[in-house]
């Protein structure tokens, strides 16, 4: 079943409003993460190369920063406007939510624009600033941008952190009173949240770099380029990948204390069994589950801590307050999955290199690394579904019911139609722009070209 | 003054700056637009790319911070804005994803064939944007956001004073991208650009400055309490935009670029707060009063919190940004 089709299945007696706007919601922020990773972990990673070719006087290393930097240009521009649109559409989609709890958790987006702030700047100051400030200050700019992409990072997920855990105000009558804003934006959860997702960008990134390194390799070209170019992303996505287990694992611990119907369609649980087994696969149809694979005690001591604490089962959850299981269900078992190979990889990769043995001569492994930076991308889309399908029927856990959130403006499937026409476009242009950067970085041409295709020298020279 | 209207000042600051900065990146693209073929318009283009490269994505973050400002400090009005001008606010925000996206790809397209259509599009966006945000300027001040119910989805903006609005914003980004771009022209001792920038920029200035005191005229009938503030409280701004304005236009025959730089912003600055000067103590025109609008106080407390953050770490950096695009390795444009 696609998203679609489940939203639609919801969908009795909704606000006109609400279905265009899960799938707007879905669709934009979709596609504005893959991008907001970039902003949060590339920084970094253009650090080290940039360290390495200036401080060790690696002219290869250097190499990579600057070319990094150029592609970090265009997906930071995307990021940006996507971002942007957003900003737009949490007002436009949701007046329900910002009309009731804009000044409750307003306060994390006007730290994140701050954030931002400090990202563009330097951006700039970095992107344009090669050969024209002193080397060892142009690499210092790099150090506000990785700092705030961070920050930013902690400040969204603090409204969607607060979503699944809401404090900082009460309810009296129907009316928002006691409204505290810092503690809306340190509610409970958000440092596990943000955690996560932190490390999640560092995959992220570093899997899809040293993807793009494995193919060039596979392809031929073994240099120390890219030998240089798959090493220092993959040490990254490493580290985090064997970190993101444990810290998913907390997380998990958290969701079994706030919201256990989300709990239970993550491990479908259609009723509470003690101990609970790990369910692996399987659908919730009609009531039963069925073409599932159970490992006994498995389920209680990974998402409880304990031996016999069960996972709550759906069978004491009122209907109208379960998420659509099958999605959540799949979703984060697909997260966890991928999750869990990549750790094994990570660590299978650090132990043969040091018994000896480089598994980058080994075809096979190329052709793993070069699906690892997709199935990263694919466990971030996942993960956001399982939380955010997960956390239904609310939109603010247990206080406001998602349609309560939505408006009455059918209008907004001519949005969603537009949006998927420009992102389209959009993504386009970027694939078609990043692959004649690289396509001119082969063929040795090092300066691109400004700022609307040839040289200026070359229209001179060209025949009149 | 009370904490409603100090943070309603620092979202206006906001404004005002987001007119100044991210509006002469949005009219460079008229520049760009009328730079003529691929061949005679490529200095141009270069300069513009050299100019506004740096600092577009700062600038642009001028409008998050509004945004976001406005709907955490008065949620019931950003509601009611977006509720009654939702088609000019999406077509604002197309005309920005389309700029920043095709900027970008121009930059670093393969070949001319495709540069050329991300330059025409990013060229087309770039007067979009300002356009309806003009248009949306007009629609809150002429009074047509009613704060129950949704006001007409086309009828609220496609007024007198959102046309002009729209206008005005559009010519007044040109003029400005124009100031600053002779400047930098000027600077990179680019002679012919420099004589081609500032003949039409004056032009644009002429025009712009004849549209915004005709527009006075039909105003007066379609926003009266603007109007009424424009000739009250606001008449001093209007009268230094007036005389900031003529004497960028001077200084620019005088080749004064320094200067002219000042005085421009000075003008156009002097239009934004003269608006916003006219139509206090609303926020949105003859409907909702800023006082009425304010959220919980603690959270305009916490944004104040922000608003200082902001000070002491975003305008020094600022500043630092634009200080060094102004230093002699900048102005070269070998990048
Ligand atoms: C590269 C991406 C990635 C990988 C490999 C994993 N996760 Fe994850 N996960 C995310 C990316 C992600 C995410 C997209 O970033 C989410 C969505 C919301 C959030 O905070 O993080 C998320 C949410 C999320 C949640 C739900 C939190 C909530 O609903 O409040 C749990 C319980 C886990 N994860 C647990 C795990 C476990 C046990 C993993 C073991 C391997 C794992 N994740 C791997
Ligand atoms: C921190 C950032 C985020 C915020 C503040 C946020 C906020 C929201 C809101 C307000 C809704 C609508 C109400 C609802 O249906 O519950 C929603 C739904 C949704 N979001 Fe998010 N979201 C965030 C991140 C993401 C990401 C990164 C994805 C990526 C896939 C995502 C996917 C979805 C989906 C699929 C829905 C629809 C759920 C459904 O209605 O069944 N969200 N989100
Ligand atoms: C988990 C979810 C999110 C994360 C981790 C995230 C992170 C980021 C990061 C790191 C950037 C800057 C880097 C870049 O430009 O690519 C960015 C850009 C942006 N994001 Fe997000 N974001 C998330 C969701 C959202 C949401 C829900 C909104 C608004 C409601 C939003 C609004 C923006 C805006 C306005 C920008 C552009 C700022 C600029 O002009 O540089 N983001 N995001």
């Amino acid at each position: 079943m696609t998203l679609l089709e489940v939203s639609l299945a919801l969908a009795t007696d909704e606000p006109a409003g609400l279905l265009p706007a899960r799938e707007q919601m879905a669709l934009s922020l979709g596609w504005h993460i893959v991008l907001a990773c970039f902003g949060v972990a590339l920084p970094t990673m253009i650090f080290v190369f940039h360290w390495r070719g200036l401080y060790r006087d690696d002219a290869v290393a250097l190499g990579l920063a600057k070319r990094w930097g150029k592609v970090s240009a265009v997906l930071f521009a995307i990021g940006a406007v996507s971002g942007t649109v957003l900003s737009f559409e949490m007002g436009l989609l949701w007046p329900g939510l910002m009309g009731t709890f804009g000044d409750v958790i307003g306060l994390p987006f006007a730290f994140e624009g701050l954030s931002f702030f400090i990202e563009a700047i330097f951006l700039g100051i970095y992107l344009y600033g090669w050969g024209r400030i002193p080397p060892k200050r142009h690499l210092l700019m790099l150090i506000p941008m990785g700092f705030s992409g961070i920050a930013g990072t902690f400040f969204i997920l603090s409204v969607n952190a607060w979503m699944n855990d809401p404090t900082g105000f009460r309810i009296v009558g129907g009316e928002v009173v006691d409204i505290n804003p810092w503690a809306a934006m340190f509610n409970d959860q958000v440092w596990l949240q943000f955690l996560h997702m932190w490390v999640a960008a560092f995959m992220v990134v570093g899997f899809v770099m040293a993807s793009v390194y494995a193919v060039g390799i596979l392809r031929g070209r073994d240099d120390s380029h890219h030998r240089l170019g798959f090493k220092v992303p993959f040490a990254f996505a490493s580290v985090a990948a064997v970190a993101q287990p444990l810290v998913g694992h907390v997380l998990g611990l958290r969701v079994a204390a706030t919201q256990p119907a989300k709990l239970a369609a993550f491990e479908l649980a259609a009723e509470t069994e003690s101990p609970s087994p790990l369910r692996i696969g399987g659908l919730l149809i009609d009531g039963e589950v069925r073409y599932n694979f159970d490992i006994p005690y498995l389920g209680s001591i990974i998402a409880r801590n304990s031996f016999t604490k069960p996972v709550q089962g759906l069978d004491t959850i009122p209907l109208e307050d379960q998420p659509p299981i099958n999605i959540v269900h799949l979703a984060f078992q697909g997260m966890v999955g991928i999750g869990t190979l990549l750790a094994l990889a990570a660590v299978a990769y650090w132990l043969m290199r040091w018994r000896g043995r480089d598994l980058l001569e080994r075809r096979w492994w190329l052709r793993f690394v070069a699906l690892a930076g997709p199935l990263a991308v694919v466990a971030l889309e996942l993960g956001w579904i399982a939380t955010e399908v997960g956390r239904q029927p609310w939109v603010v856990y247990g206080v406001m019911r998602t349609t309560e959130a939505a408006g009455e403006n059918s209008g907004l499937w001519w949005l969603l139609g537009a949006t998927v026409v420009v992102y389209g476009a959009m993504t386009a242009g970027a694939v078609v722009v990043l692959r004649s950067m690289a396509h001119r970085w082969r063929s040795g041409e090092e300066d691109l070209p400004s700022p609307y295709g040839p040289h200026l020298a070359d229209v001179e020279r060209a025949p009149r | 003054m009370t904490l409603a209207l100090v943070v309603a000042a620092a979202m206006f600051v906001g404004i005002l700056a987001y007119a100044l900065f991210g509006g002469a990146d949005f009219g460079s693209g008229f520049y760009d637009l009328t730079a003529g073929g691929s061949r005679g318009g490529a200095a141009l283009r270069t300069q513009i790319d050299h100019s506004i490269g740096p600092v577009w994505e700062a600038n642009h973050v001028w409008l998050v911070y509004v945004l976001v400002i406005w709907w955490t400090a008065f949620p019931t009005a950003f509601a009611a804005t977006m509720n009654t001008l939702i088609i000019p606010m999406l077509l604002a925000l197309l005309g920005i994803v389309l700029r920043g996206a095709s900027f970008v790809f121009r930059k670093y397209a393969a070949t001319l064939a495709q540069a050329r259509v991300f330059g025409i599009v990013f060229a087309g966006s770039s007067l979009i944007t300002p356009f309806f945000l003009g248009a949306v300027v007009g629609a809150i001040a002429s009074g047509r956001v009613p704060i129950e119910g949704r006001g007409d989805l086309i009828g609220s903006w496609v007024t007198p004073t959102s046309i002009i609005g729209g206008v005005v914003a559009v010519g007044t980004c040109s003029f400005l991208a124009g100031v600053f771009l002779v400047a930098d022209a000027a600077r990179a001792g680019s002679v012919d650009l420099e004589h081609r920038l500032r003949r039409t920029t004056i032009g644009v200035g002429v025009a712009t400055g004849m549209i915004v005191l005709g527009a006075l005229v039909p105003l007066r009938d379609d926003a009266p309490t603007l109007v009424e503030g424009l000739q009250g409280r606001a008449a001093p701004l209007v009268v230094v935009s007036a005389l900031a304005g003529l004497g960028t236009l001077l200084l620019l025959g005088g080749r004064r670029y320094a200067a002219a730089r000042v005085t421009a912003v000075v003008a156009v600055a002097a239009v934004v707060a003269g608006w916003g000067v006219g139509q206090y103590p609303w926020m949105l025109v003859d409907e909702l009063r800023i006082e009425e609008a304010a959220g919980a106080s603690a959270t305009l407390e916490a944004l104040l919190v922000v608003v200082g953050l902001a000070g002491v770490l975003v305008l020094p950096s600022l500043a630092y940004l634009y200080r060094l695009t102004q230093t002699e390795p900048w102005a070269h444009s070998s990048h």
